[in-house]
């Protein structure tokens, strides 16, 4: 259950966003409208704890994220503009390498399983500089499969996919939401899922 | 354990794919540092003399070429967030990329430091004190390092702040390196100048990853 209460985001001078509130039961997926520059990245970048609001709250099961920081983000997995994929390694090695740092436990099965997944079979053991700006994207989302956290944060997830790929976002979130799990995103595309609240920025 | 660990495998697995970073630096320092007898002449008493100094000048100045690629690739493509959202403590991270740089830079320029010993005539109990001062040394450069490149992260031009922000930092490790030898040479012990290096190193394990994850998590903002 993800709270935001009376949210205030300030960049430099100018005020983004104040007074923001929602909350965010299990199973229910939140949609961030607006505008290019109205404040959904920030928004997004606030709720995940990688910056603090300038007033206001984010709880996570009814405690501020701020005092449980380590649970919080074992149960919270961040989608952002970029994809946390390191060129030089293979989507396999990405993986396992990114899976270790973010205390994940996921075999050799598992990471393939998962890239498997996303469409990428026959591409594991390819260094990521050869891969497309799509097909990274697809590593970022096998990322987000193998994490396993009930809390998706999504920045843009459909960015740089072709058909397929969105129509596996929409079938894995779709998987996600039933299973109990929680989504916030943004998107300038349309998504074929169920939206249970939307939220207008700026 | 784990926490240093995994992002030391991964930054060491990053110097294998890149190694033409990692042989710049350190051919750099084994350029710099064998340009001095070139240019002073082959006077034996000045060169023993300067010898200790010229090999930590050209180390910290090698250390400093490859730092500001430190975080400057994982705040770019996104991993930095990722580290900075993972559970384990990002101080812990920021310790493993800081060790597994000293790993691609230091340790290589402590064991190759001897051969250019050898080019100013430095005795061999000169030698094996220049390589314990550097062993002991090299880590609290990538250490204090890591604090600079952290601040220094998004910045344009940080490249120019980040040696003034970290040269004046370098300079305990550079005095007390270099006067190991130089004590050595002059007939006395080294074994203070190895404590206080020892201390440096002790105190910077301590305190620099904390510095260098706050410096992140402001970067990151």
């Amino acid at each position: 259950m993800l709270e935001a209460i009376s949210l205030q985001c300030v960049r430099g001078e100018r005020e983004l966003f104040n007074n923001l509130s929602f909350s965010l039961g299990s199973g229910q997926m939140l949609l961030l409208s607006g505008p290019n520059g109205s404040g959904k990245t920030s928004l997004l970048r606030l709720l995940c704890g990688i910056s603090p609001p300038a007033s206001g709250e984010v709880r996570w099961q009814g405690e501020s994220v701020r005092s449980r920081r380590g649970e919080y983000c074992r149960g919270m997995t961040y989608l952002g503009h970029h994809n946390g994929v390191k060129e030089e390694l293979t989507p396999l090695e990405n993986l396992r390498m990114a899976t270790a740092v973010a205390d994940i436990v996921a075999g050799e099965d598992t990471i393939r399983a998962a890239l498997d997944r996303v469409g990428l079979a026959g591409y594991e053991e390819l260094p990521a500089k050869q891969l497309s700006q799509g097909q990274k994207r697809r590593v970022a989302l096998a990322r987000l499969l193998l994490a396993r956290a009930p809390l998706w944060i999504l920045d843009e997830p459909l960015a740089a996919l072709d058909v397929q790929a969105v129509a596996l976002v929409e079938e894995v979130l779709a998987a996600h939401l039933a299973e109990g799990g929680l989504a916030v995103l943004t998107t300038h595309q349309p998504l074929n899922v169920r939206i249970d609240v939307e939220i207008r920025v700026g | 354990m784990e926490d240093i660990i995994c992002t030391i495998k991964r930054d060491l697995l990053l110097a294998l794919r890149r190694r033409a970073d990692v042989l710049t630096v350190f051919f750099f320092f084994v350029v710099a540092a064998s340009l001095f007898p070139l240019g002073v002449g082959p006077e034996t008493a000045l060169l023993r003399s300067m010898g200790a100094g010229v090999i930590w000048v050209s180390a910290l100045l090698a250390a400093l070429l490859s730092l500001n690629r430190l975080f400057a690739a994982d705040y770019a493509d996104g991993t930095l967030e990722q580290m900075a959202l993972s559970p384990r403590p990002l101080a812990l991270l920021a310790l493993g990329k800081a060790l597994a740089h000293w790993m691609a830079t230091g340790l290589p320029l402590t064991l190759i430091a001897p051969l250019i010993g050898v080019q100013y005539g430095l005795s061999g109990e000169a030698l094996e004190t220049l390589m314990i001062a550097l062993l002991l040394g090299t880590p609290v450069l990538s250490l204090i390092g890591g604090i600079g490149a952290a601040l220094t992260l998004g910045l344009r031009g940080g490249g120019a702040l980040l040696a003034l922000l970290v040269l004046p930092l370098y300079i305990p490790v550079l005095v007390f390196g270099a006067g190991a030898v130089e004590s050595v040479t002059g007939g006395l012990s080294a074994e203070a100048h190895f404590s206080i290096l020892g201390a440096l190193l002790l105190l910077t394990l301590v305190l620099a990853p904390l510095a260098t994850a706050a410096a992140l998590r402001i970067a990151l903002e």
